[in-house]
Parts: structure tokens; sequence; C-alpha cells
């Protein structure tokens, strides 16, 4: 293993030390670093030319320049690192480093979503394979494929950007949203729960039916003008909350499973309980708190479990523990939600989703509480991860509908079978496990890639993060700013494709890496 | 325990149900096999393709694109000149009537300057088609030399080419084209095409590679080898023919991926340079005016989406025709004579179940 990984360290090092040189000559030789002054009026134009290329070290040629900037880099090893300095003068690292966060900050709650997405609909699709809901998914999977990222980014601006903030402030709900909208649902869950005929009509007339309630609930309160209720919020926390509880139980156990089922009810009670006590405190904590207070749910979740006993005591403790999480974030989301009024109307003037920026400039003036940040980071995260997200989770769904597929056919799954365990066992326990080992090297090449910024989506979002660097610096030839943005992405590149290496050899036992 | 059926039949039964079985998987694979008897494995393939409905459609309307974009604006390539029918030049200027709203003159509307839309959008899909077939058999081209080379010979030649694979792989695809592009997209469509084609390749090296190395151990290579047959017939008689379907196919998805990454360069600038067009050059030109002139967006976003969406069928079609594990190709009749004998053993089985506990 040591030897695998340190060969492997090796080639990558001559690898990115190549492609280091091949992208300095090319960006170095991608136009003049010296155009915009050229043809400024400034008095003293000759005198900031000559002091431009005596700071970027103009008057060596691009290949032998190349060795003045590597001599920088490998300053690391006498702790005075330097990436060199921008077109204007500035140190490249300070710029990286906050273009960094700003990517990261960017892309995690993209990955994360279109992982449970296309885990979802990749193993819904496999498992109703051949039917009009995989024909359609499958359809609308090649869509997005096909469709450019830049243009799904300007139709959600005008579409759902902009639309939903005139919505916003014009709160009124078209005849089609109480007929398209339901009928959409109801078709996605029969679509879903196969079965006989009869089962998937009543399956599509309940789903129908609920999602119009729901459609009728947001029209009749003005749900997304002012979502809280204030206290009375408490009883949408308790069914959401058993409505969750129940949907866990129903996927790991089941309810004959009576000690889980007991588990995850009275989690979701003790959740309950200290809904109150949570709200008045909640004014005063930021996101550690937060984090602590989620933590300390999943251990209650687990005890719960553990005092439940019974011989299947570890799955007890699970399942406490996964419903314990999803009510935290339950009544985190009702906490934001009391915010969400504030925050619209006197932080983001009545026009919430924001289309540019990661961020209300100066919002630290304005308020300091953690949930109106929350929000903020939140109206200005919505479109960017929707239009990353989008195009990920079609890659995500075939992929995961392919594995299981896969794995269903393979042997240890009739094993399974024979053995009489019932499809809900086979499905999660068996196949669902092991058909998620192949998706993390598909992942990890994806974060390796992602971290070099989504650039298109950066660019059209005004996100200062990786990918407007990278832009930026190529249309300015600033040759030492794009090598700084090469070596954050290259080195990226190379250390999640050997973190994809490395776990997929942990956790599937028939792959052993050769040293 | 008097509901349950007695022992004896039920096992009858079941192995009535198996051999009902076996019948059934044997009338399918005998009416596959009765399709494709005598033909050559060439004209198996193209047959499925032919019958695949998605990639039939996708290639139909593929084709009336390439052809509208070529005719309708004439070629202007290489110092050839030949005019299109349609009355507007893509550079040309003309009054702007009513706002450049789409009229009978101008279907697609006009731009601000009075460019009739119809005509860029033509140039714009004549320049991305032309980009993407480029890119496509340059990239087959580098890809299955290098990645044949290094799967055949294997050793220091593997190393060496693997190595330099890494190499433009280490470099971000959009990284690399859009630095490729500042410093050639200048020099037009053609040139920008070609050296988008040296920076693609990557992936299908690699594929080809996996193909050849894993055939190479194959015993028809070995016998091809003792019958005194050198490296470079082994490869191109015995081994390429035998990898053709991942490079069809991939070089297809290619094809389509590059469609996207041509657009996306071009649409931040660094692709096809005014006053040539490309069709991403065109939604990042208007994409201010979305709000107020969609059609300046919706049209070019439109041709991008059913040129990438067929090219993807295409590749669709053709691994379902060439890979024969997919079963999907299985034709109607087939299908329909085993859900009939699945439908028969059913309606068998439950009355062998109801006279049962009749009894």
């Amino acid at each position: 293993m040591l030897t695998f990984l340190s060969r492997r360290l090796l080639a990558s090092i001559i690898v990115l030390l190549l492609a280091s040189y091949l992208v300095y000559i090319l960006s170095a030789n991608a136009g003049d670093p010296l155009e915009q002054l050229r043809t400024s009026t400034s008095r003293n134009k000759e005198e900031l030319i000559a002091q431009r290329i005596q700071q970027l070290g103009l008057n060596v040629p691009a290949p032998l320049r190349y060795f003045l900037w590597l001599g920088g880099v490998l300053k690391v090893f006498i702790g005075q690192f330097t990436l060199g300095q921008n077109i204007s003068g500035t140190p490249v690292t300070a710029d990286i480093s906050n273009a960094v966060l700003v990517t990261i900050q960017l892309i995690i709650a993209s990955v994360v979503l279109a992982i449970i997405f296309g885990v979802l609909i990749g193993i819904t699709t496999a498992l109703r394979q051949y039917s009009g809901y995989d024909y359609t998914v499958t359809f609308l999977a090649f869509l997005f494929f096909s469709l450019p990222s830049f243009f799904l980014a300007v139709v959600l601006k005008a579409y759902v950007g902009i639309a939903f903030n005139n919505y916003l402030g014009d709160p009124h709900i078209g005849w089609w949203a109480y007929v398209f909208i339901p009928l959409a649902m109801g078709g996605i869950a029969a679509g879903i729960s196969g079965g006989t005929r009869k089962f998937r009509f009543t399956t599509f007339v309940v789903a129908t039916l609920a999602t119009l309630g729901v459609v009728v609930y947001v029209a009749v309160t003005n749900w997304f003008v002012t979502p809280s209720l204030g206290a009375a919020d408490i009883v949408m926390v308790a069914i959401i909350s058993v409505a969750l509880a129940l949907l866990v139980t129903v996927l790991t156990t089941g309810f004959q499973n009576r000690k889980a089922l007991y588990t995850s009810l009275t989690t979701v009670g003790v959740g309950l309980v200290l809904y109150f006590p949570f709200m008045s405190i909640a004014d005063r904590l930021n996101l550690g708190g937060v984090a602590l207070l989620g933590l300390l749910a999943v251990a209650v979740g687990l005890l719960v479990g553990w005092l439940y006993g019974g011989f299947d005591r570890g799955q007890s403790m699970r399942n406490g523990a996964i419903t314990a999480f999803l009510t935290g974030i339950v009544i985190v989301i009702s906490r934001f939600l009391r915010s969400w009024h504030d925050y619209s109307q006197y932080v983001a003037n009545g026009r919430p989703i924001a289309t540019v920026g990661s961020g209300t400039p100066n919002l630290n003036s304005i308020s300091t509480s953690f949930w109106i940040h929350g929000l903020d980071t939140y109206t200005h995260l919505l479109l960017p991860t929707i239009s990353l997200c989008l195009i990920s989770i079609a890659g995500y769904s075939r992929y995961m509908r392919a594995n299981l597929l896969d794995v269903m056919n393979s042997d240890y799954i009739r094993t399974a079978r024979a053995k009489g365990l019932n499809q809900r066992t086979v499905v999660m326990r068996h196949a669902f496990r092991n058909s998620l080992i192949p998706l993390t090297t598909i992942v990890a090449f994806d974060l390796g890639a992602l971290l070099g910024g989504a650039v298109v989506t950066e660019n059209v979002f005004g996100w200062s993060g990786m990918g407007l660097l990278f832009t930026n610096a190529l249309r300015a030839v600033d040759v030492n700013s794009l090598m700084g943005y090469f070596v954050v992405a290259g080195v990226a590149v190379v250390v999640f494709n050997l973190l994809a290496d490395v776990a997929y050899s942990a956790l599937d036992p028939r792959i052993r890496i050769a040293a | 325990m008097s509901q349950l059926p007695p022992i004896e039949p039920d096992l009858n039964q079941a192995a009535a149900d198996a051999t009902r079985a076996a019948d059934t998987t044997d009338a399918q694979s005998n009416l596959e096999l009765k399709e494709i008897e005598g033909l050559s494995q060439s004209r198996i393939v193209l047959r499925r393709f032919l019958r695949h409905r998605g990639a039939m459609i996708s290639a139909g309307i593929l084709l009336a694109i390439v052809v509208l974009a070529f005719s309708s604006e004439g070629i202007d390539a290489l110092g050839l000149k030949i005019p299109g029918w349609w009355h507007y030049n893509y550079g040309q200027i003309a009054d702007v009537t009513n706002g450049g709203v789409p009229s009978w003159r101008h279907p697609f509307g006009e731009d601000s300057l009075g460019r009739d839309m119809f005509a860029v959008v033509m140039r714009g899909a004549q320049q991305s088609l032309m980009i993407v077939f480029i890119v496509g058999i340059i990239s087959l081209v580098i890809g299955v030399v290098i990645g044949a080379a290094s799967g055949f010979f294997r050793g220091w030649i593997d190393t060496i080419l693997m190595r330099f694979t890494d190499i433009v792989l280490v470099i971000p695809l959009i990284v690399l084209t859009a630095t490729l592009g500042r410093n050639f997209g200048a020099r037009g469509s053609l040139i920008l095409a070609i050296v988008l084609g040296l920076a693609s390749w990557t992936a299908l090296a690699r594929l080809v590679r996996g193909d050849f190395l894993s055939l190479r151990e194959r015993e028809f290579v070995d016998a091809a080898r003792v019958a005194g047959a050198g490296p470079w017939r082994i490869m191109m008689v015995h081994i390429l023919p035998n990898a053709i379907g991942v490079i069809i196919v991939n070089t297809t998805l290619l094809m389509s991926a590059t469609i996207l990454t041509e657009s996306a360069v071009s649409f931040l600038g660094f692709g096809v340079q005014f006053p040539d067009v490309s069709l991403g050059s065109v939604i990042g030109q208007y994409q201010a005016a979305f709000q107020t002139r969609p059609w300046l967006f919706f049209w070019p976003a439109a041709f991008i989406v059913i040129i990438s969406l067929t090219i993807n069928f295409i590749g669709d079609g053709l691994r379902d025709a060439f890979d024969p594990r997919q079963k999907r190709a299985l034709n109607k009749a087939a299908r329909k004579a085993a859900s009939a004998s699945r439908e028969k053993a059913r309606a068998a089985a439950s009355q062998n179940v109801s006279e049962q506990t009749a009894q």
C-alpha cells in the first residue's frame, strides 16, 4: 500500500510539473499582459509599463520565466512559499485562498444534493426498469446531459429567480398550479410505486390529492411570504417529523419491527418536547452551537434505541439516530422560517432570491444573527446550486441505475432471495450498499474537478470563486494568477483521483492495490 | 393444513413450470437466432442500429439540421464560397423593423444591429457542427493510435504514452480548451477546431488501451502470431475490428460533449471570435437581452440542445447495437411470443392450483 502510494505520488508530481510547464507556455502566449496599460491614457504610461515588466519579469522569455515561477513554488521547503504577484502587484496566494473558500461554499451543497437525489432516482428507476417512469427519467437525463450549463443558468435566473421574486411582490397562484403540479406529483408517485394497476391508481389519487392539499395550503396562508405561523409551527413540525420517522422505519426495517418503530417515534417525541426550549435559546446560537446540538440529537437517538433494546439493538439505534437527525433538521428549518419574513422584507427588500454574488454586501452591519446570515447564504446559493445539481443528478442517476441493475442480477442477491429475505431487506441491505461503492469513485473525480471551480456557473452568477478567477486571469493574461489557479486545480484532480483509488480498494475487498 | 395442496402434485407442477420456462427462453433465443442467421457481424450491428427508433429519428433530425444550416447560409470556408438560398448573410446589416420581433421576413427576429437572426443561427450551427466533426475525427485518430500502441506494446511505450495522456488529463478540459482558444481562436474556427481536437482525445485513448490490453491476450491473437503475422497486421486485422464498438460509441459521445464544451468556451468569449459566430458565442453576446428579446437567446440554445441530444441518442443506439448483451433490441415478435407463453403458463398454473384446492 505504502509503495503504491509513494509510486503514484512520484508519478503524479512529474505529471503535474510537465503539465504546469504546458499551461505556463500556453497562458504566456495567450496575449499581451501589457495591453491594458498600452491603451491607457495616464501620463506616466511608460513608467507603469516598465514597472510591470520589471515586476512580472516579462523581459525573460516565457520558457525560462517558468523556472523563476517554479523557484518560488519550490521555496515551500524553506518556508517562503510564493506563487508570485498578480497583474496588479498583489500576492496570488491571497486571491487563491479567498477563491477556494468561495468555491467550496458553492459546491458542497450541490454535491450533497446531487448525490442524494441522484441515488434516489437511480434506485427507483432501476427497480422499475422499463416502466413509463423509467423511460421518462431516462429521457430527462439525456435532456439535461445535452443542456449547456450556461443556458440552464440564464434560464434559472430569469424564470426562477426573477419570476419568483415577482410572485412574492404579488402573491397569486395561477389555476395551472392547482392542476399540473398535483397531477405531475401523482404521476411520479404512481410511476415509482409499481405493483398492480389498482394499487398504482390508488397511489396516484392519494398523491395527487395530498399535493393539491399542499398547494392550497401554500396559496391560502401565503406561505412563501410568511412561512411561519409562530408557535403553531409545532403542528407542522410534528406532522413532518412523524412522517419522516415512519418513512425511515418502512425503508429500514418495516413496521413489524416494533422496537425500531417505537424508537423512531419516541425520538420524534423527544424532539418535539425540546422544540420550545430550542426556540428560546436559538437567537444566541451560532453555527458551532447548532452543529453541537445536532450531535446531541444523534446521541439521544442512539440512546433511545439502546434503551428499547431487544435482539436487534443496533438496528433500533441506527433508526433512532437517523430519525433524530432528520427531526433536528426539520426543527432548524422551522427556526429559519421564522426569520424569513424579516430577511426578505428588511434585508433583501422583498426580492429575496439573489441572482448575482455570493452574499449581501455589508450584511454584518445590518444583522449579526446566525439565522439571517444562514438565509442570506441560502438565497444566494439557491440558483447556482440548482443549475449545478440538475446536470450532476442526470449523470449520477444513470450511473446508479446501471450499478444497481448490475448488482440485482448478481449471485449473492439470488442467494439472499433464496434465503427467503423480503424485497426491502434484499434491496436496502444487500443491493443498495454494494451499488454505492462504484459511486464513490465518480463522486471523488467530480469533487476534484469541481474544486477547480464551476467555471461557467460562477461566471453567470458572479461568484468570485476559482472559476471566475481563472476566466479573469485568462482575459487579462495574468500568468501568475492562472498558474496559481492551476496549482490548486491540478493538485485537487491528482489528490482526489488517488483518494478514489484508495477508497475503492478499502470498500471493495475484491480489489487489492498491487504494490 | 387442509388448505395446503398435497406435496406430490406440487413437485410435478414445479417441474412442469421449469420446462415451460425453458421453452420460453428457447423460443426467444430461437426467434432471435433466426433473425440473424447467415449475417455477418457488421450486418447484425447495422440491423440492430437501424431498428433503434430513437437513434434513427435522431439521425434524421441531425441530418436535416446539417442540410438546413449548410444550404441556407452557403459554404464559406478555405477560400471556397458557395452562396446559400437564404436572402440574408450573417454579417449583413439591415434596418431594424419593429424592434427586431420575429416576422415572416425575419423568422428568428433581428438583433439590435439589424442582423438577421436566422442567418446568424444558421452560421453558428455550421461552425458548431464543423467543430464537432473535426474534433471527433482528430480525437478518434489520436486516441486510437495512442491507445492502441500503448495497449498492444505495453512496457515502456505504454508508460510514456500513458504519462503523456495524464499530463493532458490533469489540466481541466475547460481550462485547456479556453487557454487554447485564447491562443488560437482569433485565427478562425477551423484552427480552433483542430486545436480542440488535440485536447480532447484522452478519454478515448484510455478506453482503447484497456480494450487492446484485454484483446491481445485472446487465443485468436496467439493463433495469428503463430501463423506469422506481424504486430501491424495483428493490430489492424485482428484486434481493431473487435474494438471498433468501443471506439465508435465513445467517439459519438465525445462529439456530443464537444458541442457543449465548445459552446461554453465560446460563451465565455475564448472560442470563436467576432465577426464569425458559433452558437455559444451568440448566446454569450445576447445573454443580457434575455428579458427583453428572448428570441435572440432561445433559438441558438434550442439548436445546441437539439444537436447535442440527437448525437447522444445516436450514441445510445450505437451502444445498444454493438453490445450483444443488450436485450432491448429483442424484436416485437419475440417479445409477444414470450409474453404469450408466460401468460399461458401462468393461466395453466392457476388452473392447476384451483383444481388442486377443489380436490
